[in-house]
């Protein structure tokens, strides 16, 4: 039990003067992920076939891969930043939270680099073999 | 975790008592009423009271009223105005936050469910342990700071279309309806200020003879003092002044970007 007064608990530690660039984010990238999944799915849905040499001859072709690494880093992207929220918003035991907002942070960027390296790696491949 | 049970101290004992309407009594209605005892050492019950209506006052305040004089006078909550306007009596009606004695019975089909409102501590009955969501409100400064100093002669002039702006927000009567409704205050509430308080700061925010808006913003960027607001709208939806919490909330998130990134 804490005598604290109720509004010094309430003052706390302040103000920690930011959120907003985390706000604007999830709403720049949500914007930005319009086109690009809608390109996305399109073009997936209107490819001549779907075998595995369709789809790497698409994915390495022209402008395609440069689109797939802005899809990845933005999809990703926009996921830790929701994830994050709702992570603060429901786990409250200290270690825990530290640990599943590591553990989101991780997994978010090692989804990023194979998507992107995935990416490359056909772009690199393809055409010029 | 967030909580998916009550404490074990807060569980509702399924013996509540039942009390009979009188005998003769033609329009039977049943009230569920939520009852908690601090002093007796027992979890919780939900009392049922069967009131002659063709003998009670139209609203759910009317109806507690006859409860407490005439059936048990032990039942407690709070009330004053029984006119909406001081807030006293935010409750829990048919599953919705609201004011009992703006809430008509007729409004309610079935028996009338009241409980106390949402994960509020309870001190007892009907009455909810409102002291950090006071003590939010006092938080944000809900007062004028102006470094103008005051004309000599009259009070601070403001254009109607100012005051219009703050005419609504003011209207808020610190019942706590839209902040115990709302998932991110009941998961946070120690560190989201919630949709009244936000409502309350807004107001100063955008009061033309403030002069300390600047400093009211800083004091509001922190992701759980304002960010924590998800726009479920639960405020909006049971504010019994219909007022609009949530619409100032995004107000105050689009001055931020605006000063940030615009």
């Amino acid at each position: 039990m804490s005598l604290r007064s109720p509004l010094g608990r309430v003052l706390g530690r302040g103000s920690a003067k930011s959120g907003v660039s985390h706000w604007w984010a999830q709403r720049v990238t949500a914007v930005a992920l319009v086109p690009l999944t809608v390109w996305f799915a399109f073009s997936v849905v209107h490819l001549p076939t779907s075998d595995h040499e369709a789809v790497r001859a698409w994915v390495g072709s022209g402008i395609h891969p440069v689109l797939l690494l802005l899809l990845i880093g933005t999809l990703t992207w926009h996921s830790a930043l929701g994830v994050q929220v709702v992570l603060e918003d429901y786990v409250h035991a200290k270690g825990l939270k530290v640990a599943s907002l590591l553990a989101s942070t991780f997994a978010h960027l090692l989804l990023a680099a194979a998507g992107a390296y995935a990416v490359l790696r056909i772009a690199f491949t393809t055409g010029s073999a | 975790m967030a909580e998916f049970r009550l404490p074990e101290n807060s569980r509702i004992r399924k013996d509540g008592k039942a009390h009979k309407a009188p005998e003769g009594a033609k329009n039977v209605r049943t009230f569920k009423v939520y009852r908690y005892d601090p002093d007796g050492g027992e979890n919780p019950r939900v009392d049922s009271f069967e009131l002659d209506m063709d003998d009670c006052g139209p609203m759910v305040l009317d109806a507690l009223l006859k409860i407490k004089n005439e059936v048990d006078p032990s039942l407690t909550f709070r009330r004053s105005c029984r006119e909406g306007i001081c807030g006293s009596c935010a409750m829990n009606i048919d599953g919705a936050n609201t004011l009992a004695c703006t809430k008509s019975c007729d409004e309610v089909k079935g028996d009338v469910k009241v409980y106390p409102l949402p994960h509020m501590p309870v001190v007892k009955d009907l009455v909810p342990d409102l002291t950090q969501f006071y003590a939010q409100y006092a938080s944000v400064k809900p007062w004028l700071q102006s470094r103008t100093p005051a004309p000599p002669d009259r009070e601070r002039l403001q254009s109607p279309e100012d005051q219009e702006k703050i005419d609504r927000p003011s209207a808020c009567i610190l019942c706590a309806c839209c902040s115990t409704s709302c998932p991110s205050y009941w998961w946070n509430g120690d560190r989201y200020l919630g949709p009244a308080a936000l409502l309350a700061a807004y107001r100063w925010i955008i009061d033309s003879r403030d002069d300390a808006t600047g400093e009211r913003l800083d004091a509001l960027e922190d992701p759980f003092r304002l960010y924590r607001c998800h726009t479920i709208m639960n405020c909006t939806e049971a504010c019994p002044k219909d007022l609009n919490p949530a619409k100032a909330i995004v107000e105050i998130k689009k001055m931020m970007a605006e000063r940030e990134h615009l």
